[in-house]
């Protein structure tokens, strides 16, 4: 009875240390402050174990075989409520994140009081056996060991490979199995057989069903990440992309970021296209880089004597997605169908490498510089190679990020296109969804703003024309270096412009 | 019962426990490919057929590496065309050669070059004429093209599991070490600035062009680490990136490299580190310097005796491709192989070559390319960079043939790996036996570490072994005199490698090369403008 009841000891510290560590993860993956969480969860979860020891002094059992009855429910519990602890606050959080932190520590109480009572029964059933000194060192040496195997193992193996949901029921099902060997083990010397069995059935039961639908519950949890209804979820080779629709409005998130809503997109796109191609009144050729919701291309269609439109983007989902949704076919006006239009998808900067042609009118609607992959999008080798696709009258609008959140960064736009032989234009608008966002024009001419706006507009009128261009101090001009390849200053900058205001 | 119960409780945890680990996905495809060894290694045991025709020629240059191609480059743009440039491999470029694959081009050899200072002025003058230096080539800084410098982020190192930025080991140092790094680069950075009464500086880069101040030339007789040793340097950072310095550009640990190359390598230049670089390392600076050469260049030509006459000198060249051999007859010689096969090849050979040239030696290098169906990822600190240096590693890192890409969506990528076989020569020699398969098991295992799931990104490792690629500039070997009769050269034969600066570097092949033509077009009487 001795060595299994060992075993156990090994198994069950392991479970015990893996459920602390989980939820310490869990708590620093969700709430940030990593110190805070890992040092608040250790602590109350060693402080529980402290309570559950001394509440075994209450477990009362007439026999060892009493004892071992109560092991086992124990086991099983612990398994139960550990196994499920990392799905459960997961989803929680999603749901609401103001009971999050009750919940989070009320379940490493509980799991630690439990885990706490383990150790002390297990000592109190193998008292009769083992002289004391011998008990209280193998104990708690099997006890140690356990904690060691795990803490190395959860970094290395199982938080990597297998997340923290799936890490969790593993643990559990050990758990779960430690009651059911002990079961069988002693089944000769406990009563309350088929109880216990169907208990250890019950609960193994549920863990297997939890390892099968952990992937499922991920997606049912990022559903409630969202307070909109998801009318449309998937992921391409390049990023996650979801529609939500509440009530009459419709939105894109790529990779969790708000990429539109259908209340304000044509403030943005009126901005990015119109003071521009208004401009450009013989514009006939008009490339679009980026902009695969064909927001953009609705726009540009409304001018009759643009006769050819490319559109340059990455994600072929992306393009399919907006061509072919009855509802996104209605926010672009079923652009994308337009038989001007032709759909290229394709790496920008490769596709404007391997190209000979040229256009009167770029849209470059790329997302924000947040890595130096897209860095390499704003910077002076990629304007420079830009220029080598504009006519000498054409001109360029470009996306530019928040001339409020990120100034420098935007500024840094503005001074990378000059950089690269460009005369600039730097204009915004106010889009509630965004809040203030920065757009440049650039061309190998002095930019003049056009008379008139020749097609229906919301937004960009002939007298709201001139308020675009004009910068108050909080947004002026700062001064900024370029963004080169070499140096990527841009990511930089924006990170920190960007971590600044998501900490407020 | 209990016992039984036990051993199947633990094995089945064990089990468990190593399912993961030991379930090794089978060694991608690759090849593995060297210098011509085969060829090369019968000049131990010359049986070659006699020559069957000859053909005349003002100058014959023997190698087509950066040393061989520079010697032609210069000679071409002085209007010289009658040179003929004998390879033994298949194509020209020495260590600065190339392979591409479905992916992505890929070096096989040397693939940067730090931005030159001014006293490299052939390097500067190839750059211009390449369109890649823009303006002034003898301004202090010129400008370069964005395309082949270093896109950032340029380099990041791997220790105690976490990415750190740039090269100086800074995770977890205390100040004292740091202040170890300051005083030693305050003193390298006076040693940049540095000029002595004839105007040169202490390390200049080619190193002819240095200071020749006694003081400075003793840090020939001892080595980088005991240097570092005698003036209070402690800081193991400072040991580690010292000893790195040294494997990385001369193949040799800091306790084998003589102090004056290795704070040569600190304090020869003034960029901030920026390098110029491109997919294909710097086979594009060598097909840069053959385009000169172009249609005068015999590939697979085994030069394999020199017999030095009167007026002229023979050189017999056997044609791998053709099984036969020719005679070149020459008026003038330029020797740009390494100088190890002198003894083999020069019929007659002066004794003082002989003597300089004992106790040479070659450090041999392992490059692996590994194709991969997707850049690794990174799991705590600084994104993918082009140089990636892991701090606990015999190997010196990997560098992303796809970083100067223009290119933003992710996708497939090649790396390049690098060892060189610093260790002493016997388990170096073991370690040089070692198959593709043994070579690709132990690239696998020091790249795991960072990057655990490289076993199933990787789709080909392909290795290239050079067993003699760099000089060693082992202590005495740079200012020893061993490298004075080389220097000199004589009537009718100039040397022109890298190997005569005793150090393997780009710029100092180039300029031999260049100093070289440059000596060969004074004798031939033609009239050229100094690149030099």
């Amino acid at each position: 009875m001795q060595r299994p009841l060992l075993v156990s000891v090994f198994i069950v510290a392991s479970c015990g240390l893996a459920y602390e560590l989980i939820a310490g993860a869990l708590a620093s993956y969700l709430l940030g402050d990593s110190v805070t969480q890992f040092s608040t969860v250790i602590g109350a979860y060693l402080f529980a174990m402290g309570i559950g020891s001394w509440l075994s002094k209450y477990v009362a059992a007439a026999s060892v075989s009493g004892l071992l009855v109560r092991f086992i429910q124990i086991e099983l519990l612990v398994g139960l409520l550990g196994g499920l602890s990392a799905g459960l606050l997961f989803l929680l959080f999603t749901l609401h994140a103001g009971p999050f932190r009750f919940a989070l520590y009320g379940l490493v109480l509980l799991i630690g009081i439990l885990v706490g009572l383990e150790i002390p029964l297990i000592m109190r059933i193998l008292k009769s056996e083992v002289e004391f000194k011998d008990l209280v060192a193998k104990v708690l040496s099997f006890d140690y060991i356990g904690a060691l195997a795990v803490s190395l193992l959860f970094p290395l193996l199982l938080a990597p490979h297998l997340g923290l949901v799936r890490s969790a029921l593993l643990f559990g099902l050990l758990n779960a199995l430690v009651a059911a060997w002990a079961l069988w083990l002693f089944r000769e010397r406990i009563g309350q057989l088929a109880a216990l069995r169907t208990q250890c059935v019950v609960v193994i039961g549920l863990l297997l069903l939890g390892f099968g639908f952990a992937g499922q519950f991920v997606s049912l949890a990022e559903a409630n990440l969202y307070n909109e209804d998801i009318v449309h979820a998937e992921s391409s080779p390049y990023q996650r992309l979801v529609v939500t629709r509440y009530r009459d409005e419709t939105r894109l998130y790529l990779n969790h970021n708000l990429q539109f809503s259908s209340r304000d997109e044509y403030r943005y796109h009126e901005a990015l296209v119109h003071p521009g191609l208004a401009a450009l009144p013989g514009a006939r050729r008009v490339l679009v880089l980026g902009g695969g919701d064909g927001m953009a291309v609705r726009e540009i269609l409304k001018y009759p004597q643009v006769d050819s439109i490319v559109l340059v983007d990455l994600d072929p989902r992306m393009t399919e997605l907006f061509a072919r949704s009855p509802l996104l076919r209605e926010l672009n006006g079923n652009a994308l169908a337009s038989s001007k239009l032709t759909i290229v998808n394709a790496d920008a900067l490769q596709w404007l490498e391997a190209s000979t042609e040229t256009f009167d009118f770029v849209v470059a609607d790329f997302p924000d510089p947040s890595n130096y992959s897209l860095g390499k999008l704003y910077s002076t080798a990629f304007y420079r190679l830009l220029k080598q696709h504009v006519a000498e009258t054409g001109m360029v609008a470009i996306q530019a990020t928040s001339p409020m959140y990120a100034r420098q960064s935007y500024w840094t736009v503005v001074a990378t296109l000059e950089a690269a032989g460009w005369r600039t234009a730097p204009y915004h608008a106010l889009v509630p969804s965004f809040g203030e966002w920065g757009f440049i024009l650039a061309g190998k001419r002095e930019y003049r703003p056009p008379a008139g706006i020749p097609v229906a507009t919301r937004f960009v009128t002939p007298d709201a024309l001139p308020a675009l261009f004009h910068f108050p101090p909080d947004m002026a001009r700062v001064a900024a270096e370029p963004n080169r390849l070499d140096n990527q200053n841009l990511v930089r900058i924006f990170e920190r412009e960007w971590g600044r205001v998501q900490a407020h | 019962m209990d016992r039984r119960d036990f051993l199947v409780a633990t094995s089945s945890a064990a089990a468990l426990a190593a399912c993961g680990a030991n379930a090794l996905p089978p060694l991608p495809p690759g090849v593995l490919t060297g210098a011509n060894e085969v060829l090369g290694h019968r000049l131990r045991q010359p049986d070659f057929p006699a020559p069957t025709e000859t053909r005349k020629v003002s100058v014959a240059i023997v190698g087509g590496g950066i040393g061989g191609l520079s010697a032609a480059w210069k000679l071409a743009r002085s209007g010289c065309d009658d040179f003929l440039l004998l390879e033994m491999e298949r194509e020209a470029g020495g260590n600065s050669r190339s392979a591409t694959n479905e992916v992505s081009a890929y070096p096989l050899g040397a693939h940067y070059l730090p931005l030159p200072p001014r006293e490299a002025r052939a390097t500067r003058a190839l750059l211009a004429e390449l369109g890649v230096l823009q303006g002034d080539p003898d301004a202090a800084h010129p400008t370069y093209d964005e395309k082949y410098l270093c896109h950032a982020p340029q380099e990041r190192l791997y220790t105690s599991g976490y990415w750190q930025d740039g090269l100086w080991p800074t995770l977890g140092v205390p100040a004292a070490e740091r202040a170890h790094y300051a005083r030693f680069q305050d003193f390298i950075g006076e040693l940049r600035q540095r000029r002595d009464g004839a105007g040169r500086r202490p390390f200049a880069l080619p190193l002819a062009l240095s200071s020749r101040e006694p003081q400075l030339r003793a840090l020939d007789r001892t080595t980088m680490r005991d240097w570092l040793l005698a003036q209070g340097y402690t800081a193991p950072g400072l040991h580690w990136l010292a000893d790195y310095a040294c494997r990385d550009d001369y193949g040799t640990s800091a306790a084998q490299t003589s102090a004056w190359a290795g704070l040569h390598y600190f304090a020869c230049r003034d960029g901030d580190g920026q390098v110029l670089t491109a997919p294909e390392g710097n086979a594009w600076l060598a097909r840069g310097l053959a385009r000169a050469a172009a249609g005068r260049v015999q590939q697979n030509a085994l030069v394999f005796r020199v017999e030095q006459r009167k007026t002229d000198t023979v050189c017999d060249v056997y044609l791998a491709a053709e099984s036969r051999s020719i005679r070149i007859i020459s008026r003038e010689l330029i020797w740009a192989a390494p100088l190890f096969l002198l003894p083999r090849v020069f019929a007659n050979p002066p004794p003082q070559w002989l003597e300089a040239l004992r106790g040479a030696e070659y450090a041999p290098w392992i490059v692996a390319n590994l194709t991969l169906k997707e850049a690794p990822g990174t799991r705590a600190g600084q994104p993918l960079a082009w140089d990636n240096v892991l701090h606990d590693s015999a190997a010196l890192g990997y560098v992303v043939a796809t970083h100067q890409a223009l290119r933003y969506a992710p996708g497939p990528t090649v790396i390049t790996w690098y060892r060189a076989l610093h260790e002493e020569s016997a388990s170096r020699g073991r370690r040089l036996l070692l198959d593709r398969a043994g070579w690709a098991n132990e690239v696998l295992a020091d790249l795991s570490r960072p990057h655990p799931e490289i076993r199933e990104l990787v789709t080909r490792i392909d290795v290239h072994r050079h067993a003699h690629a760099m000089i060693r500039p082992l202590p005495g070997r740079l200012w020893g005199g061993h490298r004075t009769p080389f220097e000199q050269g004589r009537a009718g034969v100039q040397f022109a490698h890298a190997d005569v600066s005793g150090l393997s570097l780009f710029e100092e092949a180039n300029y031999r090369g260049v100093l070289a033509a440059e000596r060969t077009l004074r004798r031939l009487g033609v009239s050229f403008a100094s690149s030099l």
